[in-house]
């Protein structure tokens, strides 16, 4: 992409004359470039609306929309808002944001498989029940934050002991 | 109006006035060029796999051998590539399909934050400098919807979620097309960048565009982010991975579909795709009067299932791999050749492809089309037994096809007839 400012269309004080190159504002490359991406969408897209036009049009920009609308406002709110919670102990905030942030994940992920949103389906493929998954992820839930105390108490321990050693040695910046 | 306020307050109430077109208003410390240069070049990698591995996928189904083998039937030129999909390794499909679908899991995590360290050009003003920057945001349209759009359809198929609007195969073929224009265009404009700044680092006198310009205090440095995502990523695989081999493996694999277990105890228990009861065989189908029918230039046979177990019986040591990812370990099976029975039926050399009919009585793939070379294969055999034992019901008794690194679904279960000729 070219960094070159365009200047704004509107300015009154230059003699209009019409430049296609200043109205692209990027070079002939990228206007090929971008003509074939759009000829190859075309002709895969008007394929993928074959059908449900409306609903696959819905899907895929309220996927977009969905996730910097809504879902990245809101993991950003959360982490907002453990920060607060938190207030001048920042140096815990990684041993809840890291353990969190991993079990999210995996719900956001496999939420259908844990919710059992397709359980009789899901018998009927596999023979087997997908009733284990939210006991699983409790499961790994619960060993990821115990992970995340046992680190901090290490920490701590090592520090006191270190502390002890040298008064003057920090405990080391958290990551 | 308002009561002026005292001055000590005034940055913060004029804080709390910026909105996310002001770049005040992201700050994150964590953003920056060098961040969003090690996702994207990771991205690039990854979903270049994913695509290739996609388009294999395809090709494996053999769609240009048959109409049942195909469900884009209307792919013009984006089938250019198609080819005969080979029988060897035994492997190939296990292999190709458990890394699009596995990876495509362990990347959740990258693209999440990649679109993370992007988003305050989402609000970016003014909205387009130019007609060529509006057109190269629009490109981005088909980047990002393509990619969350085969994120999503791809997680929710393999959950058996079928919410999306359409069938799977349609949805996620064309889709993946789509989103390809978008992914190429950004590779070519940003790749090259995204590379010098992993290299050589912002030149100086230039700003970080995508860095905050008023940062909060660091709680977790770039390169602890970073590892933060890698740690995603690696969880996900831990729990994911071994859904594509049997026994301890797959117990790991705690947290994914077809995760966990083996249904049930002895030669029979491994994975299942489609039970008996979801396609409604019933016993009386595959009991006494079950009779597998095999046409020909030389006519039209019945054989029952001990006049099976009489003909040259034949061993092969295959998995089972699902478009949806997972996959068995290799079985043992034991049958009838493909190639022999084609030899009953008028092919004594060279024999052709095969159409290939089940009992069952929903289902898409309940007929198939194998290609020549599936059947030649001395592996490719109409199995009676899996590891020493009669196949169970929900593995296709009593009889089913099991062909080298074809797709699961093309390993016909409850087979009735078997047409050997041009198809």
């Amino acid at each position: 992409m070219s960094t070159r400012a365009v200047p704004p269309g509107s300015a009154t004080s230059r003699r209009p004359r019409f430049s296609p190159r200043r109205l692209y504002g990027e070079g002939p490359f990228h206007l090929i470039l971008l003509a074939a991406s759009f000829c190859l969408a075309g002709y895969a897209g008007v394929r993928l609306l074959d059908g449900d036009t409306v609903g696959v049009l819905l899907w895929f920009a309220g996927a977009a929309v969905l996730h910097d609308l809504v879902l990245l406002p809101v993991y950003a709110g959360a982490d907002r808002a453990l920060r607060a919670a938190l207030g001048p102990r920042t140096a815990l905030v990684n041993f809840v944001r890291v353990p969190a942030f991993l079990s999210g994940l995996l719900l956001l992920i496999w939420f259908p498989l844990i919710a059992r949103r397709t359980e009789r389906r899901y018998e009927a493929a596999a023979g087997t029940t997908p009733g284990v998954y939210f006991g699983n992820w409790l499961l790994i839930t619960g060993v990821l934050f115990a992970l995340s105390a046992l680190w901090l108490l290490a920490r701590a321990l090592r520090s006191r002991t270190g502390r002890r050693r040298d008064t003057n040695v920090r405990p080391s910046a958290p990551h | 109006m308002p009561e002026r306020r005292p001055t000590r307050s005034l940055p913060g109430a004029l804080r709390s006035l910026r909105t996310p077109a002001d770049p005040g208003f992201w700050r994150s410390p964590v953003r920056g060029a060098r961040f969003t240069a090690v996702l994207g070049i990771v991205l690039l990698a990854g979903l270049t796999l994913l695509f290739v591995t996609g388009l294999l996928s395809y090709a494996a189904y053999n769609p240009d051998l048959n109409p049942v083998n195909d469900k884009t039937p209307g792919k013009g030129l984006l089938g250019f590539y198609l080819f005969s999909w080979p029988t060897g390794p035994h492997w190939l499909y296990r292999l190709t399909q458990g890394l699009h679908v596995t990876i495509g899991i362990v990347l959740v995590p990258v693209l999440l934050a990649k679109l993370w360290s992007v988003i305050p050009r989402l609000f970016a003003l003014p909205p387009a400098r130019s007609v060529g920057h509006a057109l190269e945001r629009l490109s981005l349209l088909l980047l990002i919807g393509g990619a969350l759009f085969q994120f999503i359809t791809g997680l929710l198929n393999i959950q058996l979620d079928y919410l999306f609007p359409g069938s799977f195969y349609t949805l996620h073929f064309y889709g993946a097309w789509v989103f390809l224009a978008g992914f190429v265009t950004h590779t070519v404009l940003k790749a090259p960048q995204a590379v010098r700044v992993l290299r050589n680092g912002i030149p100086r006198g230039e700003p970080d565009t995508l860095a905050a310009p008023d940062p909060l205090p660091a709680t977790l440095s770039r390169r602890g982010a970073l590892a933060m995502v890698g740690a995603g990523s690696l969880l996900l695989l831990i729990t994911s991975a071994g859904r594509s081999f049997d026994g301890p493996l797959r117990r790991i694999a705690l947290l994914t579909p077809r995760g966990g277990t083996d249904p049930g105890p002895g030669p029979n228990a491994f994975q299942v795709n489609k039970t008996a009861a979801a396609v409604r065989i019933t016993p009386a189908d595959t009991g006494e009067r079950w009779r597998l029918t095999v046409r020909g230039p030389a006519g039209e046979f019945r054989f029952s299932r001990a006049e099976l177990l009489a003909m040259e019986q034949h061993s092969a040591a295959l998995p089972i791999a699902c478009v949806e990812g997972w996959s068995t370990s290799d079985q043992q099976w034991r049958g009838v050749r493909l190639s022999d029975l084609a030899a009953l039926a008028g092919f004594p050399d060279r024999p052709p492809g095969v159409f290939v009919e089940s009992l069952q009585r929903g289902g898409s793939f309940r007929k198939t089309a194998l290609r020549d070379n599936q059947v030649r294969d001395g592996r490719s055999l109409l199995a009676l037994e899996v590891n020493g034992a009669p196949l169970s019901p929900d593995h296709g008794y009593p009889a089913r096809i099991i062909v080298p690194a074809a797709p699961g679904v093309l390993n016909t279960k409850w087979v009735e007839t078997l047409t050997f000729g041009e198809l």
